[in-house]
């Protein structure tokens, strides 16, 4: 095996130029394919660090107008949910865990003192916070007893704590929001995501009370257990409209009368989508190596009719058919594997160091964007895939030179000067 | 003249058959059943004893490089009987062809057929590579055959900073260094000029008488022929006539 590989390094320092040049297409190509991967990887762990912000297994209703008549109700009816309709929800369902709904509100003025900013106001029931993967910084979130009592209170966000305190205590303190003021019992932040954070929280019940102008509660959300695929997802969202149909008075098959957003489905439909991708980068990145394999399999072609003479030689003095093969497609994936070696380590460096600079520039959006680009890595396993591909490559553009190779005949090779 | 040939393993073979080349009826026809087939080998007879010096003559286009190409097993034939030290050759694969080669054959080439970038001991050493011999074994046995040619002190240089002579002592090296049983020489003194042509003859005649190795030698120069014992001259594929010397003589 060393002397064969002694062999073959002689041959190439002969051809040091073109040696290097076509490796070098095969390790452009290598290297293509891997900041490729990596960029695929890179969007699919952005675009999910921005699920991470909210529950994966969640359900939210919302309601909307009817486009059938039923049962006897005209169509372009409104459908409303109420405080019954979120009591129904929570006790007929049982695969409910936490359950919360809100009203949500234009962005709504809030002062403190000569302090003021723009901010969304959401009533909610306290189970929210369950929902949203929020951190209480200090304070309490919403309970019960603000609910029942329909206390004027506020948790505040982060942000707003800080526009409006400017680091002077909060809690207990009064802000004012259309006229109306409201004791901050808390602070919140939502560390893993940037993308929903500019919401200030008051109860349901109070909300409801204080601004309900007839249409009632915007929308329900709720985890579940025990659903892991699309079609246990499909058919949760199929039974949830079977049971509000006649509880709300709409069609269960008419969907623009209630609006289901089943996040479980959602996220095995991004995973598809990642998985077409990916695929698609597989396929240009191979596309690219394959560019490459025909470069070394072209220039073993023109270096065994350029060696013709001393591969007639070498028969001549006993050589074998299988040795000469092997002698071409060794260094055939010699050249393949390493100069894809190199373009596996650039490739990786190049990944590695963006990955760096999205980290360093604050998860990649930069400020208040989301993420949709996030540590573009590629795993191990995908780069001993690639290097088992090399291997396959360097045999694969051998293997027509090497074949071509045994036809020579020593006679007219070693009469050819 | 260079007569510093004291070989240690001294090899002349009793064991080996008596008769190394047994040659009958063979035909040879380039482009067998097209319009310009060839027919350049017409019913070849020949016997060469083991430990023989010959020559065969011939004009060109007299079939006597295909003769040799037949002989040295790096062409077919058509019809006849080719037996090689005991061993019928006779439509075997490449592959055998091969070792059959590597054992037996040695070639000497009028263009001396070095590799260009491997130096004097690499390619003396290149036929026990493909006889599986490890590196440094094979390379010390390249070196002892080198220094018997008077070029050990060339063992480094690579063929392009040799002189003709000296290429084609490192040549016949590479046909010695496996022990064949028979070597063929292609106009080996064709590019050289008459004193190294001298000096190469007088080694093969040496290698011939020392080791006993049975020596042909193709050529067209009747001064070649005449330092050897027997001549067989080729005409139009024929044997015309096969006359032993009884004197052999150099003289360029």
């Amino acid at each position: 095996m060393f002397d064969i590989l002694g062999e073959i390094l002689e041959t190439m320092k002969r051809n040091k130029m073109r040696t290097f040049l076509t490796g070098f297409a095969v390790a452009w190509g290598i290297f293509m394919l891997i900041v490729l991967l990596g960029a695929g990887q890179g969007l699919q762990n952005g675009v999910r660090s921005n699920f991470e912000g909210r529950a994966i297994n969640s359900v939210t209703l919302f309601p909307g107008w009817t486009s059938m008549p039923y049962r006897g109700y005209r169509a372009d009816r409104a459908i409303r949910f109420d405080e019954r309709t979120v009591d129904f929800v929570r006790t007929n369902i049982p695969e409910v865990v936490n359950l919360s709904a809100w009203i949500m509100y234009r962005p709504q003025s809030i002062a403190y003192g000569k302090e003021y900013g723009s901010w969304n106001i959401e009533a909610c029931t306290p189970d929210l916070f369950y929902l949203d993967f929020m951190v209480i910084v200090k304070g309490r979130f919403l309970n019960e007893a603000d609910m029942r009592a329909k206390r004027k209170v506020i948790v505040l966000g982060k942000q707003a704590e800080e526009t409006l305190f400017k680091g002077e205590e909060s809690l207990g303190k009064y802000v004012e929001a259309d006229g109306i003021a409201y004791q901050v019992v808390g602070v919140y932040d939502r560390p893993q995501s940037q993308s929903f954070s500019s919401s200030l929280y008051i109860p349901l019940t109070t909300g409801n009370q204080l601004y309900n102008r007839g249409w009632g509660i915007r929308g329900i959300e709720f985890t579940v257990n025990g659903i892991d695929s699309e079609e246990q997802a499909d058919m949760l969202t199929e039974r949830i409209r079977a049971l509000m149909g006649p509880y709300l008075g709409f069609d269960p098959k008419d969907t623009s009368a209630m609006y289901v957003r089943n996040s479980a489905k959602m996220a095995a439909e991004t995973q598809k989508i990642f998985g077409y991708i990916n695929m698609f980068l597989w396929v240009i990145g191979f596309a690219c190596v394959m560019a490459g394999i025909v470069g070394v399999g072209n220039i073993m072609l023109v270096t065994v009719k350029e060696r013709t003479r001393e591969i007639g030689i070498r028969k001549a003095l006993g050589a074998t058919p299988w040795s000469i093969v092997r002698m071409v497609i060794i260094e055939a994936i010699f050249i393949t594997t390493v100069a894809g070696y190199i373009g596996i380590i650039f490739g990786l460096g190049l990944t590695e160091l963006i990955s760096r600079g999205l980290s360093a520039a604050g998860g990649g959006g930069g400020g208040n964007t989301p993420a949709m680009f996030q540590d573009p890595t590629v795993g191990l396993g995908i780069v001993f895939a690639v290097l088992g591909l090399l291997v396959t490559c360097g045999v694969v553009a051998g293997l027509i030179p090497s074949l071509r190779a045994t036809r020579i005949r020593p006679i007219e090779a070693m009469r050819a000067d | 003249m260079y007569c510093n040939f004291l070989l240690t393993g001294a090899s002349n073979d009793k064991n080996r058959t008596d008769i190394m080349i047994k040659i009958r009826g063979l035909n040879k026809t380039y482009n067998l059943g097209s319009p310009n087939a060839l027919h350049v080998l017409k019913g070849i007879d020949m016997n060469v004893a083991a430990g023989e010096f010959l020559s065969i003559m011939g004009a060109s286009g007299s079939g006597k490089s295909t003769l040799l190409n037949v002989i040295g097993i790096l062409d077919n034939y058509d019809t006849g009987e080719y037996i090689l030290d005991g061993t019928l050759v006779r439509s075997l694969s490449e592959t055998r062809s091969a070792e059959l080669r590597n054992r037996k054959v040695g070639f000497v080439f009028q263009s001396f057929n070095l590799i260009s970038f491997k130096n004097a001991m690499e390619n003396v050493a290149l036929p026990l590579y493909y006889n599986g011999v490890p590196r440094r074994k094979r390379n010390d046995l390249a070196m002892e055959y080198l220094e018997k040619l008077g070029l050990g002190s060339h063992a480094h240089h690579l063929p392009n900073e040799l002189s003709g002579g000296q290429k084609q002592r490192v040549a016949i090296a590479r046909a010695l260094i496996s022990r064949p049983s028979i070597i063929l020489a292609d106009e080996p003194t064709g590019a050289l000029d008459t004193a190294t042509s001298r000096e190469v003859i007088e080694i093969m005649r040496e290698v011939n008488r020392k080791e006993g190795i049975t020596m042909l030698i193709v050529t067209h120069e009747g001064a070649v022929a005449r330092a050897t014992d027997r001549v067989i001259y080729l005409r139009d594929g024929v044997i015309e006539s096969d006359k032993k010397n009884e004197k052999p003589v150099i003289e360029f």
